[in-house]
């Protein structure tokens, strides 16, 4: 089954509720995916410096101790911002490749589940609700976030398998459905250079769309090839650094529902996670077409 | 009129209410809150109105029978799906498959409906105000469909004998599904359901075309092996 919601703030007034927003409509959709959960959420950040979001194995990881011995190996201080079994290190952008190398020299059971600008990834198993209140999702602030509840039907029920899965820099898909030809497409990306970490489905199309992008695509031009080679039944939501965008399969088996007010534009997989939104009684609420590719930019 | 607020009257409690009703029953009920909650006012078997004030969740009103089921709002996945008698009335858009399967009533969608509307069909009416998305009345046996906008892809596909009516384009027809004339007693049914949705003569019959079964594909044929 699978659960997805997203919120997307036009009004920027709005930036310090987004996390509570986010959560409560991760919680009205543990129904749909009671297994695991995760979430990007796309907060402060400025070019001069990245993102990098990490995860360990081990609860009693030492953060702290860790961007200190990194901030010393590559010669500027890393900030550092703990949440339970991950932590976001903020380091130089023109350090990026050095911080990478450090934290893969000595960071014992840590690796690095994502990188941006703003984006940062959570995600474990477990309840969603609690998920969530695990990394204190209620508190963070931001322009946009997307998550995902999860009911394993692919793969196994691990933190690697859960969603959202990086596609890039800044950028994330989750996905309901379950597609087909996941693992001819698996063998093709792997001749291509991809490595993927799970047997998981969605991994292959978050690693098609990567392969795409770094061929040229454009990401909606890659949302819109992904019609063609993935075989399946999805709706995928992608956040990207500046917006999120929407794809539903040709068939559209997968349940979707958008609402969109002067402050936000919402994605949920059911209507019942959109309905603690504020105003949504007057919002504009639509069923995303099959096979078209819907977009959200800040400008 | 009882009034039922869903924020402090469990959907169990007010489906198990709404079963427990005495035979004849004609009362009204107004359901508040609903939410997007699933399932809500499913199962009737009398002649009560329940208006429900906001948007439904999946499967609203299913297996109704003889009861008069309005949405002050959207409704989800499944609405009126199986169907037996009675009226359902969504006043906004309506999700993927509703009114599948239903074997009579009558469904009025003021909205749009997503895809396979009336899927399976074996005698429900459904008035849709809107457009419809695609596999429309796939497999539909019996009944009417009406569409005053647009139809999706694949309308129709291995139709049996319902009667579709659209007003505006249709993206493509299915497998087996034809053109066919508008006859006089297919006007005089379009006009009585138009009428029962509420447009009483504002809409040119004129405008609508018929679409049905070719009745190619009702029986095995080795040479209709790709259709299948």
């Amino acid at each position: 089954m699978c659960g997805i919601v997203g919120i997307f703030l036009k009004n920027r007034s709005l930036e310090p509720e987004l996390g509570s927003l986010l959560a409560k409509m991760l919680g009205t959709m543990c129904d749909r995916g009671p297994d695991s959960a995760g979430f990007a959420i796309y907060g402060a950040g400025d070019p001069e410096h990245v993102k990098l979001t990490l995860r360990a194995d081990r609860v009693d990881a030492d953060f702290a101790a860790l961007a200190k011995k990194v901030g010393a190996a590559i010669g500027v201080p890393v900030a550092v911002d703990v949440h339970a079994t991950h932590a976001v290190f903020k380091v130089p952008t023109s350090s990026e490749q050095a911080a990478r190398d450090s934290i893969a020299e000595l960071g014992q059971d840590v690796k690095i589940v994502g990188s941006g600008t703003r984006m940062e990834v959570y995600k474990e198993v477990g309840r969603p609700d609690a998920v969530a209140k695990r990394f204190d999702l209620a508190h963070m602030a931001g322009s946009h976030a997307i998550a995902h509840t999860r009911m394993a039907t692919e793969s196994a029920v691990t933190t690697d398998g859960a969603h959202p899965f990086s596609t890039g820099r800044d950028q994330c898909l989750v996905h309901n459905g379950s597609l087909s030809n996941h693992n001819g497409l698996r063998r093709e990306l792997k001749r291509k250079g991809l490595s993927f970490e799970t047997e998981n489905d969605t991994e292959v199309a978050a690693g098609y769309i990567t392969w795409r992008m770094s061929e040229g695509s454009s990401l909606g031009e890659a949302l819109e090839q992904s019609l063609d080679d993935l075989d399946g039944f999805y709706t995928f939501v992608v956040g990207t650094e500046d917006g999120f965008g929407v794809l539903r399969d040709p068939i559209a088996c997968k349940p979707a529902v958008m609402a969109e007010t002067d402050d936000y534009v919402a994605f949920g997989s059911e209507y019942r996670a959109l309905a603690g939104l504020p105003g949504i009684d007057q919002a504009r609420v639509w069923e995303p077409e099959p096979a078209k590719v819907y977009f959200w930019e800040r400008h | 009129m009882t009034v039922i607020d869903l924020e402090v009257t469990s959907l169990r409690d007010l489906n198990q209410m709404l079963h427990g009703l005495r035979e004849g029953t004609n009362e009204t009920f107004r359901v508040i809150n609903p939410k997007g909650r699933h399932a809500i006012a499913v199962g009737l078997d009398a002649p009560v109105t329940v208006e429900i004030d906001g948007n439904a969740g999946y499967y609203c009103a299913g297996m109704n029978k003889q009861a008069n089921v309005i949405i002050n709002g959207s409704a989800g996945l499944g609405l009126a799906e199986n169907m037996m008698s009675g009226t359902v009335h969504v006043k906004g858009d309506a999700s993927s498959s509703a009114g599948a399967t239903g074997c009579g009533g009558l469904l009025v969608i003021d909205g749009n409906a997503g895809a396979r509307c009336g899927i399976s069909s074996r005698g429900i009416d459904i008035v849709v105000k809107g457009s419809v998305g695609h596999m429309s009345a796939f497999m539909a046996q019996a009944g009417a469909l009406v569409v005053l906008g647009d139809a999706g892809d694949a309308l129709g596909d291995s139709i049996y004998e319902a009667r579709l009516f659209v007003r505006g384009a249709v993206t493509s027809l299915g497998s087996d599904c034809i053109e066919k004339p508008l006859r006089d007693e297919h006007r005089e049914k379009l006009g009585e359901l138009l009428q029962a949705a509420g447009l009483n003569g504002e809409i040119d019959l004129g405008e609508f075309r018929r679409y049905g079964s070719a009745r190619n594909l009702y029986h095995f044929h080795m040479d209709n092996l790709e259709a299948y």
